[in-house]
């Protein structure tokens, strides 16, 4: 069995007694990326020298048993910097920076021993749904080569599939590391909004975004959220409330937990196949004593205007600051300094972000503001507070994932709002700030994975890490591994 | 209904240059877009207060002294397209054209 297929309690055992090296798992994982990723192009960076030296000098230093996470390969989302390695947020417009800093998540797990294996492919600035609007060219997913892996930790999702990293970092602005986790059949939690730093995040929607973890494993992300998760004094929005240690609650018994089933979540638009799927996963958590209670979310379908109203003008907002002058792409040829700017933004930004920063506009302007902007902030109070009435008598929110499973590369890359449309179930979670995550809930008819949907009050986590591990221990759908059919050889 | 000129307004509000063909696929996907949106217009918001943020923090202060995280003038010009003298260059403001008569 190779390595990287072993869950991180086994591996960290192995590693403390010197039945394997730091330096042999980076060069598994170095050999899976050579091997998988010319069909996969999960990675648009590959740290090789680095990692491999890291992990002998982590070797020569020695893993002790308290050091959970040392010499576990991970890989970052693109757009979170990395101190002196490219970071290109999936656009031509940072195609050549290199952060002067780490990011705080970064600088957290390299204390901890994490060895960093490269920086993954992403929708250009995180925007879409299936890591097909990077200017890197898309990801494939390993289930089927020819469809997309999700977005818009599309690549994220894929490394973790394929079996090139044990876990990988992602960003959730509007479902981007759960729905792609979903179409990857691996799991994929966003934290509740303020429970991980944000700094050296590359920014979107600075009030839906929050970083988060995909692994195989759901107990590997819990130890791997309890290492980076907590107050940053670097982003003022990083919240103080104590971070538990997520693993405690793996193994718990899930008697009595009271589950509330969206009616909304099961509507029009949602693949019957999905339905069947999640059905079947809330029977087992039925039988592992869970109390199911059918619910109302009558603001769901007002979600995805609202949420592209609120992100795009944040998005719009965040944007200004890429402008040609202190760091990525400067156009050439210009007459004067408001053409560096016109020219270097139109030329480095592709098709969706110029989309996104002009409807965002558009919703900020002068004589929209109170019909676009304002009237979707009104709606997002709706919707958060239908999810503060369901989670006062209920312990989680339980859903599918996303609408459908994972669709043909190309074939709705033109259809904007189509695409939009992919969030609808997972949108919610970040105009409420709550924590939501991605389990894997067995395959469609085309052996495509399925994710179950778990929502839980802010800053319970743990609710989610109990259910999402006893669901896991029962179905074991981690077993099966990816297929990498189709795809041109 | 957004027209031509609404999407030009807009690109140049947000420092885009669009070409011709970018103007008609824009004025069509965000004319779609938007109508979408208007489906807002169909939530009763009477008496409800916009939420802008989701932060339990209110106002965060720090003392007032300078960070030294240990980054330099010379890494902070590191990627900086173009530098003369430890500074960022950039064209005139005006045309070059003009500045050269």
């Amino acid at each position: 069995m190779s390595n990287l297929k072993k869950d991180l309690e086994t591996l960290h055992q192995e590693l403390v007694a010197g039945d394997i090296k730091a330096a042999d798992l980076v060069e598994e994982s170095l050999d899976t990326i050579e091997k998988r990723d010319p069909e996969l192009n999960a990675f648009i960076t590959v740290n090789d020298q680095q990692a491999l030296a890291d992990a002998v000098t982590l070797d020569e230093k020695g893993i002790s048993d308290a050091d959970k996470l040392a010499g576990i390969p991970i890989a970052y989302k693109d757009n979170i910097v990395t101190k002196n390695l490219l970071t290109t947020a999936g656009s031509k417009i940072l195609s050549n920076f290199q952060p002067v800093y780490d990011a705080t998540v970064v600088e957290k797990l390299s204390q901890a021993g994490m060895i960093n294996l490269g920086k993954t492919n992403m929708d250009e600035f995180a925007m879409g749904s299936s890591t097909e609007s990077s200017y890197f060219q898309p990801t494939h997913n390993p289930w089927d080569l020819d469809r997309v892996p999700g977005g818009s930790s599309g690549g994220s999702a894929a490394a973790v599939a394929a079996g090139e990293v044990l876990a990988a970092l992602g960003s959730d602005t509007g479902g981007s590391i759960r729905q792609p986790s979903a179409y990857n059949g691996i799991f994929g939690i966003k934290p509740t909004y303020g429970r991980v730093s944000r700094w050296g995040l590359i920014a979107f929607g600075s009030s839906f975004d929050q970083i988060g973890v995909m692994t195989k494993r759901v107990k590997d992300s819990a130890y791997i959220l309890s290492a980076m998760a907590g107050h940053d004094i670097k982003d003022s929005t990083s919240s103080k409330q104590a971070v538990p240690d997520f693993t405690q609650f793996i193994g718990q018994d899930i008697k009595g937990l009271r589950v509330a089933v969206p009616d909304e979540f099961f509507g029009e638009g949602i693949d019957e196949e999905v339905k069947v799927q999640v059905e079947k996963g809330l029977k087992v958590l039925t039988d592992l004593g869970a109390v199911i209670d059918h619910v109302q979310l009558p603001y769901t379908r007002y979600g995805v205007p609202a949420y592209y109203v609120l992100a795009s003008s944040e998005a719009s907002s965040n944007l200004q600051r890429f402008d040609g002058i202190r760091y990525g792409y400067r156009a050439e040829d210009v007459k004067n300094l408001e053409d560096v700017y016109v020219k270097s933004r139109s030329e480095g930004f592709g098709p969706e972000v110029k989309r996104r920063i002009m409807l965002g506009t558009f919703a900020l302007s002068a004589g929209y503001y109170d019909a676009y902007f304002n009237k979707a902030a009104k709606v997002r109070t709706l919707i958060k507070q239908d999810f503060e009435r369901v989670l006062a008598d209920h312990d989680l929110i339980i859903g599918p994932t996303s609408p459908d499973t994972a669709f043909k590369i190309g074939t709705i890359v033109s259809d904007p709002l189509k695409l939009y449309y992919k969030d609808v179930l997972t949108i919610s979670a970040n105009m409420a700030g709550v924590p939501s995550a991605s389990v894997p809930a067995g395959f469609d008819s085309q052996g495509l994975p399925v994710g179950m949907q778990l929502i839980a009050k802010r800053f319970d986590e743990g609710t989610i890490f109990k259910a999402a591990a006893a669901f896991e221990a029962a179905t074991k759908y981690y077993e099966v591994e990816p297929s990498f059919k189709g795809g041109v050889r | 209904m957004i027209s031509k000129n609404d999407v030009e307004h807009v690109a140049n509000l947000a420092r885009l240059s669009l070409s011709q063909d970018e103007v008609d696929k824009f004025t069509t996907q965000l004319d779609q877009i938007i109508s979408m949106e208007d489906e807002l217009s169909q939530v009763e918001t009477e008496g409800v207060k916009p939420t802008t943020h989701i932060t339990d923090e209110i106002n965060v202060f720090r003392e007032d002294v300078p960070v030294d995280d240990g980054i330099t003038r010379d890494d902070l010009l590191s990627n900086v397209p173009e530098t003369k003298d430890g500074l960022i260059k950039v064209p005139s403001i005006i045309d070059k054209g003009e500045t050269d008569a």
